[in-house]
């Protein structure tokens, strides 16, 4: 049983945008690739150039449809830990290799106390954790914390890697615990949500849900079409209305 | 107690930029190197491309590094071909064997090499060798990839979507993409998207598949596939029956008003009326007189009928256009059934568009100075950009299709203009580019360079290259009656050709980076046929001599002779010219090098230092001095600083000059490669405000792109809606002019040569009966995938193992197909065995899979049961390269009629149940070896090297 800070002095989080992510996995990729080198290292692969390849990924994109027909959507859901307010995750562990930092919120495994029993990855209801068969240890989504207060970095740069390479710039990283925080406005510009609140662990990360569709479901409906100009097909000279004008060139 | 986190490790030893070259984007790169070793790639944010985004391949660019299938010595085939039978030579060895074989080929008859390049990003560079070496037979792969989009808009607009172009996505306000376009400028295209997306701004994709970027349009239309043209003519039409044009645009940049002679049975029918000097005319309403359609301040008809000073008649461009589209073929409840889209929609959609176009211009604050030298204090636009690749252009009827996109953006006003789609310098090029092909077979000669580059835009039956007897003088037929307009050759025909003999046997097939054994073939097994037939006379290969080139074990390399490995992109020189495929901006142009940020570790060169030094061998002209000495024995750098293609013009425009105080035209400079790795491995010249729109027509532009070079003239581009070159060859089917096609080709050229876009049924489908064949079949591009090459990253083909066939679920139920179900896809040609997944968001007559997932056993180092060749498939093997046999035997090639363009997705299929035992894609081909041991490990590490201090534990 490992104890969770009675607060933390900052909510870091990601702010994910479901109306823009295109699936591309660049979040996915550029995250392995800091990470197989960085704080988690290594995330291994079993099986790289054989049958039943898989490996440790700290962030995964989940493509599916919701609804059917005409009212199902394309979801494009990336999926990574939201370090809970609240994680039974860290509660759970026997060892206390897990925990959320009081600094910054961010929840990170210790590798050198894990002795991977996997209890957390029961406990944590997102599957967001990730046992890494190569290495013994569970790993999961660290925020990049040795990105975001590295000195070796341009300041620009101190930005969790799926933030730093995301193409449709669907993700967003700061403290929402701060409510003036550009990520705590935009959340609240777009509604953001959280992930199964219902379950009490009140992740930090939000997602922003897809906007309204502009289709025809609703708009055909409404007379829309053009109107037609006068003449008709068989009088061009009427139908464009242009047509007697000086149009100078 | 917590544990200390390391927050501020160094990151890096050195930091080095590059190219990324993971897909055709050439994204900008920044690598970090440790201990020797690449520790991290990421986008480098100054850089125009990409901004310092990288996608899902480019993010995973080490594990390409590190492939194990990367090749690693020359090797020379010792068992029978596509049996992966090899021994490892020396490079000397290697590249003698290539000079005796090539300088053979050159000293008796050039036309016996086809040299193809595939996926290149130097054919500034092998196009050229190609010329010096003298064999009419060369082209990348264009021909199979983009060539419909290309030759559409350089024939209508002198640009193109492909790359040539990009929506101005800072004023857009709608924007409608057509079809499967993941595949380039894949970072501007989302970057862009987010854009729209922040703004609010309405994206509509059209598209038989709702993946990628259509998941989050704000409408996807599920159209059929091959039927957008019909959409898009139903739209003009719409648009003109409401007189929603712009009529002013129009008068000003199009040949709208261009009178067009209409005294048909003559030689002249449908051509321009021309002045003495040639000029069109137009009917000048402000004199009543006919006059020269190019003068400024003349106020044009572009409706009525007129007489010419012969007495004929001859009307307006624009009436042509009117007349063809009001027809109520293209209305759209007339439509709504081929192409599964609603009338209601279309509709709807014509009339946001107009209120786009006409209700939300785009007013700039920025004055500029037109063509004509009159001063305009703004610049106004139509918010409207479009953009379309594969999608369209893989289909037979993609070039007309492509054309009806561009009328529809032109009759909305909104090329080149703020909120348009706009060009990126070096175009627009003239309407097509003044530039001829050559390798007319009376110009190819022993020992002889081409007169000059073989890919180029005929402007009549004059220009093909073409016997006295309309005998195809290419290999692949580009250029002959079969595929007039092949701009980029048609690579998807050499193999079967050259296996056929048809026109002529070949003696080597020279190949680079192209799988043509396998993904980037149609016609898998016939093609693997020809690859191994062997001439029954002599019992040796009919394609005897095979060289390839590449940087991995790809299925290619089991089934050549010869095989000059490449290196990764991380150890080599590159450039990506102004000259080639740009990666230019619409704000300016841009050209960009690839710089070795690491050393191989193998016996491995770059293909474009061996082509120098091969050109060397042979002793091409430019490749020797006159001493016949190496030109260039620096290599590649050498070759990119100090080769002029033109006095003062080379690979790289950026820092010339004595002193690197040049741009664009200028001596070479000793330091260039230097300049640019400083810059970050580009060059970006950003234009003034003043040059950002109407490039078309903008003077101050239009005086530059002369000094650059980019234009032989400072002449305005007059969009061609009505385009008089396929007047020309319309006429020459009619049996006019010295130069007319064979009988059986007449009715094809004339149908198909229609100046005026139209559409027709893809021609798979027509040829077959709906019945048997229900289906579209089509493939989308995995975004985390650049064709083959991401099976052997160990992160990328965790993403896409394996593929499934998507088919829509409620066809699917009425099938009783279910979830993982297994069927056979049955098309004319054969049958693919592969398992299903339903989807609500996919028409309902289309089924779909992922391109190139599925890869032959044993091919990429991957191990034989890998799930990418058990549970994988390509489509390849339904769609054949050639249509079927026509009355009198001939066989015409899959391809759209006009530019030759690969027509991969024309293929119909049907479906049925399989069954599920044994669980596994058919065709299984039989595995192929890998030339070396293969040692791999069980569990992949990387990245522990990094961090030796910190892991002590560990399996």
């Amino acid at each position: 049983m490992t104890t969770l800070p009675q607060t933390t002095a900052k909510k870091l989080g990601l702010v994910i945008d479901l109306d823009t992510c295109v699936g591309c996995q660049a979040c996915a990729t550029s995250c392995k690739e800091w990470n197989t080198g960085g704080y988690s290292a290594p995330l291994t692969d079993q099986n790289p150039y054989g049958a039943d390849q898989h490996g440790a990924w700290l962030n995964r994109i989940h493509s599916f449809e919701a609804g059917e027909g005409d009212a199902s959507r394309t979801v494009h859901f990336p999926r990574s830990c939201l370090h809970c307010e609240e994680p039974d995750c860290v509660t759970v562990c026997p060892t206390g290799a897990s925990y959320k930092r009081e600094e910054d919120g961010i929840v990170l495994v210790n590798p050198d106390t894990c002795i991977g029993c996997k209890l957390c990855s029961w406990a944590c209801p997102y599957g967001a954790r990730e046992y890494d068969y190569g290495h013994g240890v569970m790993k999961k989504c660290t925020l990049c914390v040795d990105r975001i207060y590295n000195d070796n970095l341009l300041p620009e740069d101190r930005v969790p890697a799926c933030v730093r390479a995301c193409p449709t710039g669907a993700r967003h990283f700061g403290d929402l615990g701060d409510p003036s925080s550009e990520v705590s406005q935009l959340v609240r510009r777009r509604g953001g949500f959280d992930l199964l609140p219902e379950m009490g662990y009140k992740p930090v990360n939000k997602y922003l849900p897809p906007r309204e569709r502009r289709d025809g479901r609703a708009a055909n409906a409404a007379s829309t079409a053009l109107p037609e100009s006068g003449g008709g097909a068989s009088r061009l000279d009427k139908l464009f209305g242009w047509a007697d004008r000086l149009l100078s060139r | 107690m917590k544990p200390k986190v390391e927050i501020s490790a160094p990151v890096a030893d050195e930091i080095k930029t590059s190219t990324c070259y993971m897909c055709a984007c050439r994204c900008g790169i920044k690598v970090y190197l440790k201990d020797g070793q690449v520790r991290y790639i990421e986008g480098n944010r100054d850089h125009p491309v990409n901004r310092g985004v990288l996608c899902g391949k480019g993010s995973a660019g080490i594990m390409q590094q590190y492939s194990p299938a990367r090749l690693r010595a020359p090797l020379l085939r010792v068992g029978e071909r596509g049996k992966g039978e090899f021994k490892e030579i020396s490079w000397d060895e290697a590249l003698g064997l290539a000079t005796q074989w090539l300088g053979d080929v050159r000293d008796s008859d050039p036309k016996k090499l086809a040299f193809f390049t595939g996926r290149d990003q130097s054919q500034s560079l092998t196009g050229w060798w190609a010329i010096q070496f003298g064999t009419p037979n060369y082209a990348a792969h264009g021909g199979f990839c983009s060539v419909n989009m290309a030759a559409a808009g350089l024939y209508t607009f002198g640009g193109s979507f492909w790359e040539f172009g990009e929506p101005d996505w800072a004023h857009t306000r709608y924007f409608m993409l057509f079809g499967v376009a993941e595949d380039h400028a894949s970072n501007p295209i989302k970057m862009g998207i987010g854009k729209l997306k922040a703004r609010g701004a309405k994206f509509v994709s059209i598209n038989p598949v709702r993946t990628g970027y259509s998941a989050i349009a704000d409408e996807w239309v599920g159209i059929k596939p091959g039927t957008d043209g019909l959409f898009v003519a139903s739209l003009i039409r719409e648009m003109l029956k409401a007189d929603r044009v712009d009529a002013e645009y129009l008068v000003r940049y199009t040949n709208a008003p261009w009178l067009v002679i209409d005294d048909k049975g003559s030689a002249d029918h449908g051509l321009f009326a021309r002045d003495r000097k040639g000029n069109p005319l137009a009917f000048d309403k402000k004199t009543g007189k006919l006059t020269n359609a190019m003068l400024p301040d003349i106020a044009p008809a572009m409706i009525g009928d007129f007489k010419l000073k012969d007495g004929r008649k001859a009307v307006p461009a624009f009436q042509l256009l009117a007349r063809r589209f009001l027809d109520v073929r293209y209305a759209p409840e007339r439509v709504e059934k081929e192409t599964g889209v609603p009338a209601d929609t279309i509709r709807r959609i014509a009339a946001e568009l107009a209120e786009a176009a006409f209700e939300q211009e785009v007013v700039l604050d920025v004055p500029w100075t037109d063509w004509a030298g009159r001063k305009h204090d703004k610049m106004i636009g139509r918010p409207i950009s479009m953009h379309a690749m594969r999608g369209i252009s893989a289909h037979s009827n993609g070039f007309h299709t492509c054309r009806l996109i561009h009328v529809l953006q032109i009759l909305l006003g909104s090329i080149d203009c703020p909120g348009g789609f706009r060009y990126k310098p070096p175009y627009p090029k003239q309407t097509p580019p003044w530039l001829k092909p050559s390798g007319k077979p009376r110009d190819v000669a022993p020992s002889e360079p081409l007169g000059g580059p073989h890919l180029g835009f005929p402007l009549g039956p004059d220009d093909l290259l073409v016997d006295e007897n309309g005998t195809p003088g290419r290999i692949d037929k580009a250029f002959s009656w079969d595929a007039p307009l092949a701009a980029h050759g048609l690579m998807h025909m050499v193999i079967t050709n050259a296996g056929n003999r048809d026109p002529y046997p070949i003696d080597v097939l020279f190949l680079y980076m192209a799988n043509m054994s396998w993904n980037s073939t149609m016609n898998v097994p016939e093609v693997l046929g020809h690859l191994t037939a062997r001439d029954e006379k002599t019992g040796d290969y009919k394609i005897p001599k095979i060289i390839y080139s590449d940087a991995y074990y790809s299925e290619m390399v089991a089934y050549a002779d010869l095989i000059l490995p490449d290196t990764t992109y991380l150890e080599r020189w590159d450039c990506i010219s102004l000259l080639d495929r740009p990666v230019s901006e619409a704000d300016g142009p841009a050209d960009s090098i690839r710089q070795p940020v690491i050393k191989p570790d193998r016996d491995v060169r770059a293909f474009q230092e061996v082509l120098i030094d091969l050109g060397a061998r042979l002793k091409l002209p430019g490749f020797v001095t006159d001493k016949g000495k190496p030109k260039y024995p620096g290599g590649y750098p050498d070759y990119i600083v100090n080769h002029e293609r033109k006095p003062g013009i080379g690979p790289l425009a950026g820092w010339r000059g004595q002193k690197g105080e040049a741009y664009g035209v200028g001596a070479p400079y000793t330091k260039q490669l230097q300049r640019y790795i400083e810059n970050g491995c580009f060059h970006f010249h950003k234009l003034k405000p003043s040059m950002h729109y109407y490039k078309h027509a903008n003077r101050e532009y239009l005086d530059w792109a002369l000094q650059m070079g980019y234009r032989g003239t400072a002449t305005p581009i007059v969009f061609q809606l009505y385009s008089e070159p396929m007047q020309h060859f319309h006429l020459a089917a009619e049996g006019h002019g010295p130069v007319v096609p064979p009988k059986h080709h007449r009715r094809r050229i004339a149908t198909f040569f229609d100046p005026l876009p139209f559409w027709y049924a893809p021609f798979e489908g027509s040829l077959l009966d709906d019945g048997d064949y229900p289906f579209a079949a089509v493939t989308q591009r995995p975004m985390a995938m650049y064709h083959s090459w991401g099976s052997q990253n160990a992160w990328l083909r965790q993403i896409h193992g394996a593929n499934r066939l998507y088919i829509n679920a409620a066809r699917a139920r009425e099938m009783d197909i279910a979830d993982d179900d297994w069927v056979w896809i049955i098309g004319y040609k054969g049958r693919v065995k592969a398992q299903v997944k339903l989807q609500e968001g996919v028409n309902p007559d289309t089924v779909w899979t992922w391109n190139a997932i599925g890869k032959r056993s044993g091919a990429w180092s991957l191990d034989k049961d890998a799930p990418e060749a058990t549970r994988g498939f390509l489509l390849n093997h339904l769609i054949s390269e050639l249509l079927p046999v026509r009355p009198g035997g001939y066989r015409y090639s899959n391809s759209d009629p006009v530019t030759g363009q690969a027509a991969w997705y024309d293929l119909r299929v049907r479906i049925e149940k399989a069954e599920a035992d044994p669980a596994r894609t058919e065709p299984f081909y039989e595995p192929i070896d890998t030339p070396w041991k293969r040692d791999l490990p069980d569990t992949l590490r990387f990245g522990e090297q990094f961090r030796r201090d910190r892991w002590r534990r560990g399996s």
